[in-house]
Order: structure tokens, then sequence, then C-alpha cells
């Protein structure tokens, strides 16, 4: 045996080599489904290899600052005239996205949707690849010790560019979009078709998962659709250059990365996210009917002319009204013009229960219902206040406008404001009456309501 | 194209310093994983392939071969994100192979090396393909035309590099 052995020498040490290695590789994928992987001796080649990749990066930033900073300063003022330009552009562009924005967020939290919102980022320096073309991955310089954490989103200013594969102490690895492995949540812009991001082996992003029945058009959008919970929703990935039928009734659309992945540089790694309902308050505590109203063009602005208009029983109607009635009636002082967009807290729609004897509408604070004591409502004390998103089907949504003090003729009259209406009637003002007027006690307060149908 | 079948005497077996053995495949490494993020056509190449024939081929012992493979495989497994090993071994057979290759030919010459690189990244794909497949179940479909043209690619840059690393060559 022991000559066969030294006979074979070579080709039994071979054999030991490669059948060690087997085994540790099969030890590995046995391992790597138990969330356990052979960290050491990954840890060591990083640790040795990125002193040096980090070092190259440092001095390399460092020339290219100096030369850009102190002497390439040619054609700066030109350079500076033109941003300036930019900026002009830019910032009217800014007021209509703004706009656009303002206008998705009150409808997205009339619909009760929840947002991820990228609340923290931490930008790092690419340092290094795998340098191998089947494993597509890269790294940064922060890790762990960054608070850095696995699964964490990684992009640039373009788009999405890859995920936290790996973290350890002062680097990251992070495993590219073009990756075969990868998997990214897909959504089409205009066609709101939803898919999932794949890299091939070529390097190439395609979105799977689309049937063949849908169409799609090069040049189109994909954005991430936030399902992976990896990424949040909304960021740019890349856009469709080719669409051809693949196996299996799939359409086979091909994507090119919105950030160019072969170049990276700088990056940012999305630390922190927040899931919440989007803020009305920040936008303005506007209600569905105004919104809507808004659109429609029979309906006047009432705008400017609301705050000396409004009666005081629509102002017990308006939401913005009944939360100041109801901070007036707990201080005891009078009652504070419409100052909505003012509420530090989020405001929503409220509804009119119809009661006994009232029907209020009224704001509420964002977390949970609450019970608010209206003034002018004689018989309903205190009235239970919903979000929303609990509403039952109200015939008529409430709309607080002098100009309009009548309902059209052929619409119908509402039934949620009758109550209060009647028993309202012998104390009820006109309704040019200035909200503004002192308080007066909540028993001699009449609630006169005025509906506008929508 | 002159390759020559040699007789084992006639087999000039060379070593290298202990500084030269450890640090030209960590260099090979570093660039490897740096170089393609700045030019990222780089990416073709495969320096660690490339310093593990050279050192197998001009070493001409086939466990030395093999070890070196080995460790270099590893180490460059270690930097992808794949399951350690598959280049380990792809480079361990690589390895083997070049040096029990190196005894029986004269490996010298520019076209012996140029046609030697293009085998044995060949058969470095081949075998790294088969073992992810077939062990780690990775979906890869290599593409061998791409392969072919790498395979030249890293073989005109064998030549060159060779002869770079000649010059760290010492006589047993």
């Amino acid at each position: 045996m022991e000559n066969l052995i030294s006979r074979y020498r070579n080709v039994t040490v071979l054999v030991a080599i490669l059948f060690a290695q087997v085994l540790g590789l099969a030890v590995q994928v046995k391992r790597s489904s138990e969330n356990e992987s052979t960290r050491l001796i990954r840890v060591w080649v990083v640790n040795a290899i990125t002193p040096f990749e980090k070092g190259i990066v440092g001095l390399q930033g460092g020339a290219r600052n100096l030369w850009r900073n102190y002497f390439y300063l040619r054609g700066v003022r030109q350079e500076n005239h033109d941003l300036k330009q930019q900026i002009e552009h830019l910032r009217l562009e800014q007021v209509r996205l703004n706009e656009d924005a303002e206008q998705a967020r009150r409808l997205q939290a009339l619909l009760g949707f929840k947002e991820q919102f990228i609340s923290q980022t931490l930008p790092a320096q690419v340092i290094g690849s795998s340098g191998s073309e089947q494993s597509r991955s890269i790294y940064i310089d922060k890790g762990s010790h960054d608070g850095v954490k696995q699964d964490m989103a990684v992009i640039t200013a373009d788009g999405v560019i890859g995920k936290v594969l790996r973290v350890f102490v002062t680097t990251s690895q992070v495993l590219l979009i073009d990756d075969q492995t990868s998997g990214v949540g897909a959504i089409l812009e205009k066609s709101r078709l939803q898919g999932v991001l794949r890299g091939t082996p070529a390097g190439e992003i395609v979105l799977e998962k689309v049937t063949a029945d849908e169409t799609i058009q090069p040049g189109e959008k994909v954005l991430t659709s936030g399902g992976d919970q990896v990424f949040p929703k909304g960021l740019p990935v890349g856009t469709v250059t080719k669409v051809s039928t693949g196996a299996d009734l799939f359409l086979n659309v091909r994507v090119k990365p919105a950030a160019n992945l072969s170049k990276l540089e700088e990056v940012l790694v999305i630390t922190k996210k927040e899931e919440r309902m989007p803020s009305v308050a920040a936008t303005g505590g506007a209600r569905a009917v105004d919104i809507l109203a808004q659109r429609l063009p029979s309906v006047p602005d009432k705008a400017a002319e609301e705050p000396k208009k409004q009666s005081p029983a629509a102002a017990a109607v308006s939401p913005q009204v009944g939360t100041n009635k109801a901070k007036a009636q707990s201080s005891g002082s009078s009652p504070k013009p419409i100052e909505s967009n003012s509420q530090a807290g989020s405001v929503q729609d409220v509804k009119i229960i119809p009661g006994p004897g009232a029907a209020v509408t009224a704001a509420k604070p964002a977390s949970g219902d609450a019970k608010i004591k209206l003034p002018g409502v004689k018989s309903a004390g205190s009235t239970i206040v919903k979000p929303a998103t609990e509403q039952k089907p109200v015939p008529q949504p409430l709309r607080v406008s002098d100009k309009i003090t009548k309902p059209p003729a052929s619409a119908p009259k509402p039934e949620t404001t009758e109550p209060a209406r009647n028993q309202a009637a012998p104390d009820q003002p006109k309704p040019s009456q200035p909200a503004t007027q002192p308080a007066t006690p909540p028993q001699e307060e009449p609630v006169p309501q005025e509906n506008k149908p929508q | 194209m002159p390759i020559t079948y040699t007789s084992q005497e006639q087999v000039e077996v060379y070593r290298f310093s202990a500084p030269a053995a450890i640090l030209i495949p960590l260099v090979a490494l570093f660039l490897q994983a740096f170089v393609p993020l700045r030019f990222p056509f780089f990416a073709i190449f495969d320096l660690p392939l490339l310093v593990t024939i050279f050192f197998s081929v001009v070493r001409r012992s086939p466990v030395t071969g093999l070890l070196t493979g080995s460790v270099i495989g590893l180490l460059q497994d270690s930097l992808t994100h794949n399951p350690i090993g598959l280049y380990g071994i792809a480079k361990t057979v690589v390895g083997y192979g070049a040096s029990s290759l190196g005894v029986r030919l004269d490996v010298e010459n520019a076209g012996a090396r140029l046609l030697l690189t293009l085998f044995f990244y060949m058969v470095h794909e081949i075998v790294y393909f088969l073992v992810g497949r077939g062990l780690v179940g990775l979906t890869a479909h290599p593409s061998w035309a791409y392969e072919l043209g790498a395979a030249f690619a890293n073989a005109v840059l064998a030549v060159l590099l060779f002869a770079a690393l000649d010059k760290f060559k010492q006589r047993t």
C-alpha cells in the first residue's frame, strides 16, 4: 500500500487535495442553508486585500482633489454661470414636482397607502470588486463599524445598484443587480407591470415573470416595486431596451441599468428606512372633497374668501375649525381663524356620523380614534371621529364654502345632516356670519351645514 | 511551433524566493480585484490563473503545482460571493496539469506558453462550471464563444506576463 502511494504520490496528493476541497464545498453549501458560512478565510483575505485598495483609492482621491481644486480651475467661471442657470431651471421644476408630490401624498394618505421612505443613507466608496465575472460584486469602504448591515440597499444618484451581501468590520461586499443570484422586485413605470429583475451570465439584466400577453415598449423606465423588502419603492433601476418572447409564456425583457455598474466609485447605502403613512399635515390638511373639488370646474375656489365668510356652523363642520374649536373650548379662548396648515399633527379626513341630533365632521390626530366634543352640537355630546379609511359610504361629503349655499336642485338631500339641521334650526345664523366671531357656549352654537355634492 | 519533448534530465527546474512566491499571487489577486473597477474590460483576464500556470510550469513539480493552484484558487474564491472551493478545485486541476506538462514539455518559449495558457484556461472554465453546476447548483450558462475569446486574450497576456515573471526565477 505504501509503495502504491509513493509510486503515485502526485496523483494521491491531487486526489486528497481535491477531496478536501469538495468536502469543504459540501460543508459550506450545507451550512449556508443554515445561515452559517465559512467566514474566517473570507475575513482574512478581505482584510489583507482591502487596505491596499483603500490606500490606492485614497491616494487617487487626494491627487484628483489636488488637481481639481487647486490646479485645474479653467472654465470655472463659465461653469458657475451655467450652473446658476441650471439651478434656476431646476428650482422651477422643483416647484412643479413639489406640487405633484404633495398631491400624490394627499391622495395616498386618503387611500391609506403605506410608503417606505429613505430616512438615512451612508455614503461609501467602492474600493474593490470580486474580480470574477461569475461573481458580480463589489467592496465598499464601510462595514459594521459604520452601521452597515446585511441586506441593506445600495444606490447611486442614478439608481439602484445592489444590496449588501456580507458585512465585515470596515468593509462590506455588495451584490450587484446584474449578478445571476440577485433579484430585485421591479415595476414598469407606465404599464405598471411587475416582475423580478435578474442578472444573466453575460452581465445583462432581464425582467422575469412578465406574461407574454402584456405590451411593453422599449424605453420604458423600470422602478423598484418595494416588494422585495430591500429596496424602497420607486427607485429607478433601468430602462427597457429589448422585448422578446421567451420561454414558458413569459416575455424576455432586457433592461439597461440606470447606474453604470461597471464604473462605480461612490455609492449610498440606505441604512434606515421608514414605513409610515404619508402625512398630509406637512402638505396641508386637505380633505378628499377639497382635493376633488379643486378639479371640478364648476366649483369656485374657496381659499381666498373662506376665512372671512365662513360661518361658525360651517367652521364646526370643517376639520380645521373643528380642531380649533376644540382647542378653544378647552382653553376658554375665542376660536381662531382657520390655520390648518400650521397644525403639527397629522390631520386626516373624517366623516360625519349621523347621530340622533347632530352630524359633525372634525379632524383627528393620526393615531387612533378621538372623541372630540364639538360646540354647537346639542344632543350629540361627544362625537366619535374615525379615520377616512374606516368610512362607510357617505351619501354626501361635506364642503365648507359660503359661496355654495344651496346644493344643486338635482342633488339629493343628504340624510346625514338632517338631524343636525333640524335641531339647530331655531338658532341657526345666516351663512354669511363670519367664522371669527367670539365663542359662544356650546349649547347655543348652531350647526348649519351646507352640503355640496361631489 | 517549437514545443519540444524533453527528457526529465534536460528540464531545468526553478524556484522562487519566499517574498516572490507570496507576493506575486497576492499582487495578482489585488490587481484582479481592483483594476476592473477602473477598466471594466480587465475582468476578462484571470491573473491568478496565469500566475498559477506560471508557477506550476516553472517549478515542474505536480504536488507544488497543485498546492499553488489550490491556495491561489481558495484566496480568489474568498473575494467572490460564491462558495469557497470553486476556483480552488479548478486551479488545483490546472496547477497539477500544468506542472505535469511542464515536466515533459519545454514551455520556455512564447508559442508554447500561448498554447499552454489557451488550453488550461479552457480546462479551468470547464472544471469551474462543472463543479459549480454539479456541486453548488450554479445556474451559470457559459458562452463558449466568449470563453474562447477570453482564453485567447489571457494567452496573449500570459506571454507578456511570463516574460516579466521570468526575472524572478532562480536556478535550483
